[in-house]
């Protein structure tokens, strides 16, 4: 059986003949509905399993929240889907047909995943304006840089996005002289501004105020539909302000996936958070 | 359109372009036009002067793109500039032709000297001006590009960097102290006679050189100025503050520091090719690790990030040098280094930085200043 399943991969058509073109060059298939597939991914660091036989989808227009105690695998789960780690098994998909485990960071970035990390790094002395402006997809080759003028289009689509974050008023404003909440906004912006397919959001709200959060957790919400996003995030009461569904990583597997009252009536979760 | 964009929101730049016209303007007048009797007179010592001080500027402009925009502390521009000048320093002896000491048709002096026979292979083409300008722009870029590309691509940055273009710097310098490279050794290339044709000794020759330094300080002011109110200027910026974010948006952050730090080495290889002919000699003492680092503090001194400030380092810095080398000779080298300790404690921001708290302080309410602040 294992030589049949072999000889049917070796034969894919998408997949055959792979060094005659680019793998960047694949559309993004997302035919069933499903944006990300990760399918019974295991890594381990010196013995011990971070990830143990993972297995998480998530769907094309989906705000997925993620969720579990401390050393769950969270953070690592990011770094497999954007290439900072390699699994040892198992398989990670984005679409039907990409396999992220055979492309590199950059690679990867320029597919449309976007991450945003837990501390925020925008370009303190750029305006915010700028600092949209350097984030935006497009040739960033040394010359075209240097010859590079805003067009109209891109203008219209930074003022939308400094709509989205909510930074319209603070346009030239040095991004290092903003709060910490508007500064974790900007970059959510400047992840948008190179139009991902996949937002993943480490910890939006560590370190806000309330007002700020509500503020995040409405920003987060208007992406839905528009672009799949996955919030890790400690901050119970934020996550249910924003969660439909949500997952519940325990030692490197998926302990628990439903809605936000599903999954805090399972006993098993509850036992895990309140056994801690 | 590109020189509006260019000199807009740069006040300290109109500045001092408009003050490089004006003395570029007044200067030679005073010299040529006025009698030597009148008090009013421009020595044609003071212009030569004035012509050495303004390609230490523009040089000083080189180090501020790469070291102010770009997070570069180059330690080895003496390199470039030095580089720029051989190449200048050769067509100039080229130019002496039979009338040297020994009177040899082809061979410069110290050739002669060490009984060489016939010219060495990377002497020829140097008796033809425009080969002697393209390289001396070249031969620089060429040396900057290979090491920028070793360098950048292995991830090397901050102080690390600066050890290596010290001693690169330091490499050069010992390898032209030999006899043997062909470039007259310890001596350096000298005893220059005229340069197209133009006696280097008369007071026109000497005038239009220093135009030519003002030319040259303008445009390259300008041409940096360009680069940096680009996105790639903001790109560089971004990489001197944050490399991995620069990096991770997707930008080759080791093409934007090659393609930088190569076309400030041009720039120092223009500054050293018209610094040779006003002050009359070129030798490997240019090349010293020192020069370089005394080239930092210009910088320093007037104001990292601005470009106008380098100028004005620069220059000040010079005049000092000038002035404390002949009125307390032993008292110079204590004077620049309390100058360095100055402005580090008390001005980071050189003194163009202390233009700006000044218009700040006047108008408490102005919006935040697009200057950004350098780091070293």
């Amino acid at each position: 059986m294992k030589a049949v399943g072999q000889l049917r991969e070796s034969m894919r058509k998408d997949r055959q003949w792979s060094f005659m073109y680019s793998l960047l060059d694949v559309e993004l298939d997302l035919s069933l509905g499903v944006i990300l597939y990760l399918e019974g991914v295991s890594v381990s660091f010196d013995g011990f399993k971070a990830i143990d036989n993972l297995s998480f989808y998530v769907n094309a227009g989906e705000l997925r929240c993620v969720i579990g105690p401390n050393g769950a695998g969270k953070t690592t789960m990011m770094d497999i889907i954007t290439g900072k780690t390699r699994p040892d098994t198992g398989s990670a998909y984005f679409g039907r047909t990409i396999d992220l485990l055979r492309l590199s960071e950059p690679e990867i970035a320029a597919l449309g995943i976007g991450r945003k990390f837990q501390k925020p790094t925008v370009f303190e002395h750029h305006s915010v304006f700028e600092n949209l402006e350097l984030a935006m997809a497009g040739d960033k080759r040394v010359f075209p840089t240097l010859f590079a003028r805003l067009t109209g289009e891109q203008r219209d689509r930074i003022h939308e996005v400094l709509g989205i974050i909510g930074l319209q008023g603070q346009t030239q404003r040095a991004a290092g002289a903003l709060s910490h909440g508007q500064k974790q906004w900007l970059e959510i912006g400047m992840l948008l501004m190179q139009d991902p397919h996949l937002l993943l959001v480490d910890e939006p709200v560590a370190g806000m105020t309330h007002q700020e959060m509500d503020r995040t957790a409405e920003l987060l919400l208007s992406l839905e539909g528009r672009h799949s996003v996955v919030v890790v995030e400690h901050d119970m009461d934020f996550v249910r302000s924003i969660a439909k569904r949500v997952t519940v990583l325990h030692q490197g597997s998926v302990l628990a996936e439903g809605s936000m009252d599903e999954v805090q009536n399972d006993p098993r979760v509850v036992e895990v958070y309140l056994g801690e | 359109m590109g020189l509006v964009r260019v000199t807009r929101d740069d006040k300290g730049g109109q500045a001092m372009l408009a003050i490089l016209m004006i003395v570029a303007v007044v200067v030679p007048l005073l010299n040529l036009a006025v009698p030597a009797s009148s008090p009013w007179h421009v020595s044609t010592y003071t212009v030569t002067l004035l012509g050495k001080y303004l390609t230490y500027a523009l040089l000083a402009v080189a180090v501020d793109l790469v070291w102010g925009y770009l997070g570069i502390l180059s330690l080895g521009h003496a390199a470039f500039f030095g580089l720029g000048g051989y190449a200048m320093g050769m067509y100039l002896m080229r130019q002496i032709g039979d009338r040297g000491v020994y009177g040899h048709p082809v061979l410069p002096d110290f050739m002669v000297f060490l009984n060489w026979q016939e010219l060495p292979w990377f002497w020829h083409g140097f008796d033809l001006f425009w080969f002697a300008a393209l390289m001396a722009i070249l031969v620089p870029g060429a040396l900057a590009f290979v090491f920028g590309y070793l360098a950048f691509r292995s991830r090397v940055t901050g102080v690390y960097l600066s050890i290596m273009t010290q001693a690169l710097t330091y490499a050069l310098m010992l390898a032209f102290f030999r006899n043997e490279m062909g470039f007259g050794g310890n001596n350096g290339l000298t005893d220059f006679k005229d340069m197209l044709g133009f006696d280097l000794t008369s007071d026109a020759t000497r005038v239009g050189l220093f135009l030519a330094s003002a030319l040259a300080l303008a445009l390259g002011y300008l041409a940096c100025r360009f680069i940096v109110t680009s996105r790639l200027g903001r790109v560089a910026v971004a990489i001197r503050d944050a490399e991995a974010r620069t990096r991770f948006l997707g930008y080759r952050v080791d093409r934007v520091k090659l393609a930088l730090f190569t076309f400030s080495a041009m720039l120092a290889g223009v500054a050293g090719a018209l610094y040779v002919p006003q002050v009359g000699i070129i030798n490997p003492g240019e090349l010293s690790p020192l020069n370089s680092i005394e080239l930092v503090i210009w910088v320093a001194v007037g104001g990292r990030a601005t470009l106008y400030g380098a100028v004005i380092g620069a220059i000040l810095v010079n005049y000092g040098k000038t002035y404390f080398t002949g009125a307390f000779p032993e008292a110079w080298l204590f004077a620049l280094g309390a100058l360095f300790v100055v402005v580090t404690l008390f001005l980071p921001r050189g003194i163009a930085g202390v233009v700006g708290m000044l218009r700040t302080w006047r108008r408490p309410r102005s919006s935040n200043g697009s200057q950004p602040e350098a780091r070293g």
